[in-house]
């Protein structure tokens, strides 16, 4: 790797870290970001020739600062700090913020950070797109292309985002474990969201850096919080439902069912690290969420074939999910397994009361459509499917259940 | 003499690198592991996954998520090598250093070798599994 590509991964594996200290210090974003971008420009400069630091964390925090510092200092016409050919050997003082560093007030730094971007006055997709701004540092530019948005409209997005976060009381102090454990479940729930906007974007080259972000973002909670099983089951569902995305289209970009996927083209490396997460977890005998989630995604990823497939055991999980949260949503996908388990009737019985709640989902037609289908109601198969195609929310979705709407059409004909 | 060679880097810098840029020094190493296995250097060698998914066992009661210590940069695998020298344990650590320039290596000798001797132990490449 070249030396440029080097510092690019640093600077990026370093900027949460960075920047939530930068905050704590200055408890100003735009000066924080200011200080870090400044850091930035220098360590470009400075690194090439003088090689990395040994902590690139806190050289670029106390360069940061001491450049923001020596700004306010030239407004004030006072004395400057010396030349940052000077700072970068920062020898002893970089060891010794090192040090500071380690202490516990660092993870929640960047706890802080990812948690402004959670507020709950701004829409999921604003939180979303203020944390690739803040936290991962792409450009505004970047995140409009990943939302499919015009420049324009994400940089109103983005900074309409920012002043309402900016009138809002962000709490710098160090917070009990009750609010800890709060603003942890606040930005598990803010990566799953990233995570499924890039999962539902499907094989679009342009958008597939979402669910990357979402990983490397899930992968640095849970090292700042290694005890959390909830949070290595987040980080176990994303690392197994991307061990599918080679499978999950073919080649003309259309959406490959579960079922019909070829199972060797699962990301082995990612499937062993997400079910090692997962059995991390389950030890600690604190079920959640995310953790029945995980087991389900387990389930299909620990299965040689389809026909394998343990649905009981995912029927299981299915209702234990929706006893912690109920939910329409999680009944269809719970049907989706008693309709392998107990054929496709006893299915459509148990999604009838759900029509009026599922009335705008395009799951929820396609599955039934599917039902209906398997069950030789092809008329009331077909209206189904035309519904689920005005719903989708993606041409890959669509083209989907249009394949079952040809094969209708071509049975008729024949 | 037999010697470890042991890898370390950032884990959150390289489990960030991009496919391709993974691959891409997966293949320039594997290119010093031919050589040395045709040289007869090159013994097991392992890439392990990132101490996210590692738990220690601190006595035989107490069992901590994450890896032993909090260290700045960490262990992500190893080789054993057969070398007559530090001098030769040096130049393998050197070519799989100029494959692999961000991470360092450090060199260490065997005290203890006890070999696989499982019936069914493998003899191929396994990735992950």
């Amino acid at each position: 790797m070249s030396d440029l590509g080097w510092i690019h991964g640093a600077l990026t594996a370093a900027r949460p870290q960075a920047m939530g200290a930068l905050l704590r210090y200055f408890r100003d974003m735009d000066r924080a970001e200011e200080a870090f971008q400044d850091a930035c420009l220098r360590a470009l400069k400075s690194w090439p020739e003088k090689g990395p630091p040994r902590d690139p964390t806190a050289w670029l925090i106390l360069v940061g600062r001491n450049a923001a510092l020596d700004g306010v200092r030239k407004q004030s016409r006072t004395i400057e700090l010396p030349p940052d050919e000077q700072i970068s050997d920062l020898g002893d003082a970089e060891s010794e913020l090192a040090e500071r560093l380690d202490g516990s007030h660092y993870r929640d730094d960047v706890l802080r950070l990812l948690f402004i971007c959670c507020h709950p006055d701004l829409q999921p997709s604003q939180q979303i797109a203020l944390a690739l701004r803040i936290v991962s540092g792409l450009s505004v530019a970047q995140i409009a292309r990943l939302f499919l948005v015009g420049e324009a409209a994400m940089e109103q997005r983005i900074t309409r985002a920012k002043q309402r976060i900016a009138k809002a009381d962000v709490p710098f102090e160090a917070p009990g474990a009750a609010e800890r454990a709060e603003r942890l479940a606040a930005v598990a729930a803010m990566l799953y969201l990233l995570f499924n906007e890039g999962y539902s974007a499907g094989n679009d080259p342009e958008r597939a850096p979402l669910c990357d972000e979402a990983i490397r973002l899930a992968r640095l909670l849970l090292r700042l919080f290694q005890t959390e099983p909830e949070i290595m089951a987040l980080a176990a569902l994303m690392l197994l439902q991307q061990s599918r995305l080679a499978a999950r289209f073919d080649t003309n970009g259309e959406a490959v069912l579960l079922e019909d996927q070829d199972r060797s083209r699962w990301d082995a490396k990612l499937i062993h690290e997400g079910l090692a997460l997962l059995d991390k977890a389950m030890r600690h005998n604190r079920p959640g969420p995310y953790q029945i989630q995980a087991a389900i995604a387990a389930t299909h990823s620990r299965a040689a074939t389809a026909k394998e497939t343990d649905w009981a055991g995912i029927e299981g999980l299915y209702q234990a999910l929706e006893r912690m949260q109920p939910s329409p949503v999680i009944t269809l996908n719970r049907a989706v397994a008693v309709a392998k388990l107990k054929g496709p009737a006893a299915a459509l019985d148990m999604i009838a009361p759900l029509e009026e709640k599922l009335s705008g989902y395009f799951y929820f037609f396609g599955a039934r459509g599917a039902f209906l289908l398997q069950l030789g109601r092809t008329l009331e198969a077909r209206a189904d499917f035309d519904r689920a195609i005005a719903l989708a929310n993606t041409p890959a979705e669509a083209a989907h259940i249009r394949q079952h709407l040809d094969r209708l059409t071509a049975e008729k004909v024949s | 003499m037999l010697y470890t060679v042991l890898c370390y880097n950032k884990e959150d810098v390289v489990w960030s690198w991009t496919k391709e840029e993974d691959d891409a020094v997966m293949a320039r190493l594997s290119v010093v592991h031919e050589k040395l296995v045709k040289e007869g250097k090159l013994g097991p060698s392992l890439r392990l996954l990132p101490t996210t998914a590692a738990t220690t066992l601190r006595g035989p009661g107490l069992v901590i998520d994450g890896p032993f210590a909090e260290t700045k940069e960490q262990l992500l695998g190893f080789y054993v090598i057969d070398v007559e020298n530090l001098d030769t344990a040096l130049d393998v650590a050197k070519q799989l250093s100029a494959a692999n320039p961000t991470s360092t290596y450090e060199v260490r000798p065997i005290a203890l070798y006890v070999p696989d001797v499982r019936p069914n132990a493998p003899k191929e490449t396994i990735k992950a599994y």
